[in-house]
């Protein structure tokens, strides 16, 4: 017998998207009922991958990272006591997963994670320049999706897992502190150094025509 | 006077609305008297804005279909015991 039927899923998407409830889904799946756990899943496995996706940079540890991540998160269901968000929860197993993808591959300690960081007193702006538009109506989904995938993976790993965890995941800067397991202040200033190179690049994109840069600091 | 080194510094807060009153006041001050950190913090916000504005794609169909598949082996050795 499947114990996981897509059918049931696709009956259930508007339930989902109406009334999703984490806490009662997490309550259920901890007393064993693998529907609930299976929504939670199904509500969460996009932007899982998402992430790993982002932090590893490569389609083949993403896909480990997402397994790893809700095996682990079905294994330890009885260690999750409600201290924080399930999805919280869930991302810092995610995390943890990516990152030791990231250090293995590394293993040449070429760019180590715990490089030295800027404190972020010597930021450099140099693009000054209005947006043109809205870049949502210049692109399509899919080459704005593109361009800011680029702009991410350009980030060195140490600023990029930052913005991916508090700009992108929306989690709060002590979230995203106790996932990395860093100081607030270290958070702090990687996250401005990645909101001013991510706005330094999208500029060169998509500042106005003929709007160049003047002088700055 | 606030200086555009020491605005950009707290751009973070800024953005973030953590600050307190009267230094958001400051901030506010500053952007508003200087185009060039009314841009940055402008540019900077649509950034964040744009990121914020994306929805995660759908996964490959393959890596979807190999997640279930374990995940499905993996309760069903569990069973439907509680962890």
């Amino acid at each position: 017998m499947r114990l996981l039927d897509w059918n049931y899923f696709s009956v259930s998407t508007s339930t989902v998207a109406s009334g999703f409830d984490e806490s009662a889904l997490v309550a259920r799946a901890q007393a064993g009922d693998m529907a609930a756990f299976s929504e939670l899943v199904q509500h969460y496995d996009r932007r899982v991958f998402r992430m790993a996706k982002q932090i590893t940079q490569n389609d083949d540890d993403a896909e480990d990272v997402l397994q790893e991540t809700f095996m682990k998160a079905y294994t330890h269901l009885g260690d999750f006591h409600g201290n924080s968000k399930f999805y919280t929860w869930l991302v810092r197993i995610a995390v943890n997963e990516a990152l030791m993808k990231l250090r293995k591959r590394r293993s040449d300690r070429t760019v180590p994670l715990d490089e030295p960081i800027d404190t972020g007193e010597d930021e450099v702006v140099r693009e000054i320049a209005v947006w043109d538009q809205n870049p949502e109506d210049t692109y399509s989904r899919e080459e704005l999706a593109q361009l800011l995938d680029q702009a991410v993976q350009s980030l060195k790993p140490a600023y990029r897992t930052v913005f991916i965890l508090r700009d992108i995941e929306e989690m709060s800067i002590e979230e995203t502190a106790e996932a990395l397991g860093l100081s607030i202040s270290a958070v702090k200033s990687r996250l401005l150094r990645a909101r001013l190179q991510l706005r330094e690049k999208l500029t060169r994109q998509f500042k106005r025509k003929g709007d160049d840069a003047f002088a700055y600091l | 006077m606030l200086t555009c080194k020491q605005f950009l510094q707290e751009l973070n807060d800024y953005l973030d609305e953590t600050l307190d009153p009267q230094t958001r006041a400051e901030l506010q001050k500053h952007v508003n008297e200087c185009p060039n950190c009314w841009v940055v913090c402008d540019t900077t916000q649509k950034t964040l804005k744009v990121f914020k504005g994306m929805d995660p794609k759908p996964i490959p169909e393959d890596i979807h279909s190999r997640l279930w598949a374990a995940l499905e082996k993996k309760m069903s050795h569990k069973g439907t015991s509680s962890c």
